[in-house]
């Protein structure tokens, strides 16, 4: 999800504000870890000043007098030595804590967001899921609530540098005028230049990295199509079109290296030419006698010191329009209410459970995908035809029988099946089972009676056990059963490590096929009273969910199956006929063929694919 | 050898391996190899602004102060020069950014695009489907990370190191024993310095390992979101979840912590020198061994000196990253393409009906880095002799892994067979031009496989400079005019990132409709398996007809359908044609086939 605004806008008033928001909220959300970090700042500006004031001290009352005396006093050289030592020994213990306190920080505000963040994932409806891309949030999850959490990273750091250009100011003031004036010349100067450096090598590097997805995706696209390419000898327009992105790539890349040709030299030269002011003015100074030369090296060192870590500033201010930006869809989503509510009813436990639909509609949201930032647009996402609403759907399956459900691309089957186990719930109408509206069933009850079994499969990264029972305590010979009632035993026993083989990612490494016989298996483990079958078996060999069909029948499940072939059509008990999100018709595969012509024309078209010719 | 001399020898081979790979890329990349001298010498004048500053200092305390007095002439002279070398310095740091950006991001397109045309050179065999992500790295991440390197890592470990060095030098020219006192004490902190990153090392790994798990979970809660609620399992996969975003952040915070104390530690060993300057400073300056600018200069330059050892390890570790990436890029381009162009030496096929012939065709599959010449694996294809007649219609038959899918490959020439030839119209195919070869011979891959642009930029691709009106005859002869009419935008409609606006049937015919323009005389079609709505169906079916036509066509065919309409079946079977035949014929001689008719039976009666 690319974000709207453009992150290298100036920094207005009201974003500002919801600068200090989000700093505030983030402060509030890891106070102790913020306190840790507060802690070695101060440490750290205090020591960093000190450690120039220890040169200073050196130089005057060790190095100097020592000269003029032609001897040294051991006591002196320890006392430099431990000064030295000691100072530094606080330093590193300051820079640790400043450090360890951000990262503290930093991962306890992801944590927490992330947690909140998936929690609500979990709660919210599949509806509210379908209204935003996977993509989105994914990113959200991730991206946005790194964003968010990033400002710990330089927050700890900048207060103490703040601290350290405070104190540093007001000791210039004290010690000398003339060497305050130099102060206040060269440090605004290089503030404004950290910042103006960093906005500007960000908005050249996020237009980098958007050419950089574009080469990456014609790679892939032409590389996926590298058959073609080759079959039709197109190497050389593909070469045009990537290098012409490749070299788009490359005038961004220079453009970066210009803005640091331009800016580095100024950061890195400014404090040098205020060390050399520092000399300059300062000598003229210990000529007058108003200055010792220890002075005078204590501001050169000092000088240096403070000049280096006011870049953190430009990090901040840079890193704070995506903080905002991440943060603002982080609480967006964790602002969302209407979780799915339960009643307390309980459906009887045992043989097959009846179900019913009553002048039930449902329309889908709509199809475009929200985007999570306020305000932000709906985002026109590719045409969605598969997925259509439905309307005045009345229809009741008796405890037991097998019902098919058939209907043409797009005309609602689907929205049906997934209404039958209230994946959503309906506008208008009931859905109940057993008489039981599914509305007025107890949480998880619903889950223990009915299963679906969806189009696409989906498993997890885990064993195949695991995939069938989802943590659930099944016996093995209950998971073995299953997965015998869905032709999958013998293909599972044939795994490098049968039933404890991890799947891989979303299963990539069984076949389509195997896939759907785990996810029958998952399902069937379950012993559901009411099995629903999303055309779950569109990649299984026609003769294999024969032999699977023929099993279910045997059982005393109600199955309702969105069918395309014309083979499981035939095995159901009764055939309910769709068409534009309407029950057109019902009876069996028989009445419905003579009687109804859409159908008869539909099944002969699924017949044409399968037949000789 | 034991283990730890393999582990040596390896270590051995890595480092020679790195210098190697340095100068295989810069002999690959004129625009580097001249531009890198410049740009380092650039560079190492570029630093000098840094050590200036301590120079002045020590100059003005020895040689301004005098007592009481100051000599403001010789400090204001000082400081003048300071400033006007301090000012030159600062312009060679923004030309060394300006020369590097433009030298190396030139050098790296020009890999990047070197690198993508010859995996398109390379055969099938090198483009396997599972290897597509890697291939794509080898032009996008792999590339970057030197560009990365070149801009960031490289340039500090340059700079720094020029800094390190020019600090040293001017110490050793202030104070010999001084500057050995230095000398002495950096390999202690070098050691720590190791010390810390090997541990980091792991740390980050550890963080890595934990972020992929966390991000994996993630996807399939947001992806598996009907699954989790249809079955109930959300308190399941919350404690999962809580479990890797925990485990993230607590090796994030370990990771976090040891790079913290890797700062207070460097901070606190640099203040040891520092220390040590001081205590044998004073001690030189009373015999008048030094002066107290020297010590005094010294103890910025210590600063100049110890910082970029610090950040040594960071840039040695990101060299790494850019040269196994190099390498990766390097090695690609070092394989030669085996299916090579004849170029115009080589033969015109003539547009007319053309049949192909296999001769004792043999064909392994090579492992990675071998050609196929040299391949020694189980062969996917026995000695294979087979003909097929001009306008004849072959349905290629088998499992998975049968040798079907190798068959067509050698037939399409997108590999050259192990052993014995192919020939088509008579012609060895390694002897027809790529451009005859490719104009005449056509495949139809199984997914359609489209690119991001318009149907008639798609189509078009079977013919380049196909007017419009060619275009619109050509669905018009399909029986596809109907089918384009609706569509919004007709033949501008854009089809999306690799089709994805259209069905999978809409794919399919959209390329079925580039083949027909391409009006090839062999034609190859990869028969695809997925499952199209009706009505797509019965037009792809109808379009293949018209298609197929009066052409050579051979089929791999899923479907017992498709097989039973051709004018011969060829069914493979590990590698072999085990069974030639009508259907009919094969039918009553049963075997594989004659099994694969009677399941397919029994599922649609």
């Amino acid at each position: 999800m690319s974000v709207p605004e453009p992150l290298d806008s100036p920094v207005s008033a009201e974003k500002m504000g919801q600068g200090f928001n989000l700093i505030r909220r983030q402060l509030k959300r890891a106070p102790k870890e913020f306190l840790i970090g507060g802690i070695g700042t101060v440490l750290y500006a205090v020591m960093t000043i000190l450690s120039s004031y220890v040169l200073g001290w050196i130089t005057d009352d060790i190095l100097l007098p020592a000269i003029d005396e032609g001897e040294v006093a051991v006591g002196s050289l320890a006392a430099a030595a431990g000064a030295v030592l000691g100072v530094s020994l606080f330093l590193g213990m300051g820079i640790t804590l400043r450090r360890l306190g951000a990262y503290y920080a930093q991962f306890r505000l992801q944590y927490r967001d992330r947690v909140e963040v998936t929690d609500r994932y979990l709660e919210l409806p599949v509806e509210w899921h379908r209204k935003h891309s996977t993509g989105q949030l994914l990113a959200n999850a991730n991206e946005d609530v790194e964003a968010a959490s990033f400002i710990a990273a330089p927050l700890p750091m900048a207060f103490g540098v703040v601290l350290m250009l405070v104190i540093t100011a007001v000791l210039l003031v004290l010690t000398d005028p003339f060497l305050a004036l130099i102060g206040f010349m060269v440090g605004p100067a290089l503030l404004a230049a950290n910042y103006i450096y960093q906005r500007r090598m960000r908005s050249v590097a996020a237009k980098a990295q958007r050419i950089r997805a574009e080469v990456a995706d014609i790679a892939h696209e032409s590389f996926d199509a590298a058959l073609v390419v080759k079959t039709l000898g197109r190497e050389d327009a593909e070469v045009g079109r990537f290098g012409e992105r490749s070299d788009a790539l490359r005038d961004r890349m220079v453009e970066v290296g210009r803005l640091r040709a331009a800016f580095d030299p100024v950061i890195e030269a400014l404090p040098s030419i205020a060390v050399l002011a520092v000399l300059a003015v300062g000598a003229l100074q210990v000529d007058q006698g108003i200055l010792t030369p220890g002075d005078l090296v204590t501001f050169a060192y000092l000088f240096r010191l403070v000049a280096l870590p006011m870049r953190v500033f430009g990090w901040l201010l840079g890193e704070l329009p995506r903080a905002v930006v991440g943060l603002d869809r982080v609480e967006n989503v964790l602002a969302e209410r209407g979780e799915v509510e339960y009643g307390l009813a309980f459906p009887q436990n045992n043989g097959g459970a009846s179900t019913t639909a009553s002048g039930v509609g449902y329309m889908y949201p709509d199809t475009a995908h929200h985007d999570l930032s306020s305000g932000g647009a709906a985002v026109v996402n590719s045409p969605d035809s598969d997925r259509r609403g439905v309307d005045e759907i009345t229809l009741n399956v008796q405890a037991g029988k097998t019902v098919a459900l058939v209907g043409p691309t797009g005309s609602g089957k689907s929205t049906i099946a997934h209404l039958l186990v209230r994946l959503f719930d309906p506008d208008r109408g009931v859905v109940s089972l057993d008489g039981h509206g599914l509305v007025d069933i107890e949480r998880g009850a619903l889950a223990g009676s009915v299963s679906i079994v969806f189009q696409e499969t989906f498993l997890f990264n885990e064993s195949v056990y695991d995939n069938i029972t989802l943590g659930e305590p099944f016996s093995p010979e209950e998971v073995f059963a299953a997965a015998r009632l869905a032709r999958a035993h013998d293909f599972i026993l044939e795994l490098d490590n049968e039933y404890s083989s991890v799947v891989g990612e979303r299963g990539a490494s069984l076949s389509g096929g195997q896939r759907q016989r785990i996810a029958l298996a998952r399902a069937l483990v379950r012993k559901p009273r009411l099995l629903v079958l999303d055309d779950a078996t569109s990649a299984i060999d026609p003769a294999v969910e024969g032999e699977i069909l023929a099993g279910l029948a045997q059982l005393d499940t109600t199955v309702v199956i969105v069918a395309y072939r014309r083979s499981s059509i035939v095995m159901a008990d009764e055939v309910i006929y769709v068409e534009e999100g309407r029950v057109v018709d019902r009876g069996t595969h028989e009445q419905l063929y003579r009687a109804v012509s859409g159908y008869r024309s539909l099944i002969d078209a699924y017949g044409q694919l399968e037949e000789p010719a | 050898m034991t283990t730890t001399a393999v582990q040596e020898e390896v270590a051995a081979r890595r480092s020679q391996g790195a210098m190697h790979t340095i100068r295989r890329g810069l002999s690959l990349s004129p625009e580097l190899r001249n531009g890198l001298p410049g740009t380092i010498a650039i560079a190492l004048v570029a630093t000098a602004g840094r050590v200036i500053v301590p120079v002045v200092i020590q100059q003005i305390i020895d040689g301004g102060f005098n007592g009481e007095r100051v000599d403001m002439t010789f400090v204001v002279q000082m400081t003048g020069i300071a400033l006007v070398a301090v000012l030159v310095t600062a312009g060679f740091t923004g030309w060394m950014h300006l020369r590097l950006a433009k030298v190396s991001e030139t050098a790296l397109s020009g890999l990047r695009i070197r690198a993508f045309r010859h995996i398109h050179d390379l055969s099938m065999l090198h483009q396997a489907s599972e290897q597509r992500g890697v291939l794509v790295s080898r032009v996008t991440s792999d590339v970057d990370q030197i560009s990365r390197f070149m801009q960031w890592g490289g340039l500090m470990l340059l700079t720094n190191g020029g800094q390190a060095f020019l600090a040293l030098v001017v110490m050793l020219i202030l104070s010999v024993h001084l500057g050995l006192v230095v000398v002495v004490l950096v390999p202690f902190i070098a050691l720590m310095i190791k010390w810390f990153q090997s541990k980091l090392e792991i740390a980050y790994l550890t963080v890595r390992e934990k972020v992929g798990r966390m991000l994996a979970l993630l996807a399939e809660t947001v992806v598996g979101a009907p699954v989790i609620r249809a079955y109930g399992v959300e308190d399941r996969t919350r404690v999962q979840l809580e479990e890797a975003i925990e485990a993230h952040r607590s090796s994030a915070v370990r990771a976090g912590g040891l790079s913290a104390a890797f700062s207070g530690a460097a901070e606190a060993s640099s203040a040891v020198v520092v220390a040590a300057v001081v205590v044998v400073g004073t001690i030189l300056a009373v015999n008048g061994t030094t002066t107290v600018g020297t010590v005094v200069a010294f103890l910025f330059l210590v600063q100049l000196f110890v910082q970029p050892v610090q950040m040594l390890g960071e840039a040695v570790n990101e060299a790494q990253t850019a040269v196994a990436g190099w390498r990766r890029v390097l090695d690609i381009l070092d394989i030669a393409p085996d299916v090579a162009d004849p170029g115009p030496d080589g033969v015109e096929l003539p547009h007319q009906p053309i049949g192909a012939r296999f001769d004792r065709v043999v064909f392994r599959y090579p492992r990675p880095g071998q050609s196929a010449a040299q391949a020694l694996a189980e062969p996917a294809l026995h000695e294979t002799s087979v003909s097929i007649e001009p306008e004849q219609s072959v349905a290629v038959v088998g499992e998975t892994g049968s040798g079907k899918t190798t068959f067509a490959k050698l037939l399409t020439r997108l590999m050259d067979p192990t052993e014995g030839s192919v020939s088509i119209a008579g012609t060895d195919v390694r002897d027809v031009r790529f451009a005859s070869l490719r104009d005449r011979v056509v495949m139809v891959p199984q997914e359609g496989a489209l690119f991001r642009g318009t149907i008639a930029d798609n189509v078009r691709m079977g013919r380049p400079g196909a007017t419009e009106p060619e275009l619109l005859a050509t669905f018009d002869r399909l029986g596809l005019r109907d089918w384009l009419d609706e569509l919004a935008e007709g033949l501008d409609t854009q089809v999306g990132e690799r089709g994805s606006a259209l069905s999978v049937g809409e794919r399919q015919l959209v390329t079925l409709v580039r083949a027909s323009i391409a009006d090839p005389d062999l034609l190859v079609l990869d028969e695809a398996t997925s499952a199209v709505d009706p009505a797509t169906e019965v037009r792809i079916s109808r379009t293949l007809n018209e298609l197929t036509s009066g052409r050579t066509v051979v089929t791999i065919a899923h479907r017992i359908s498709t097989a039973e309409k051709s004018d011969r079946i060829l069914v493979f079977d590990h590698g072999r044609i085990v069974q030639d035949g009508t259907h009919s014929e094969l039918v009553a001689e049963g075997g594989i086939y004659g099994r694969l008719f009677d399941s397919w039976r029994r599922g649609t009666t």
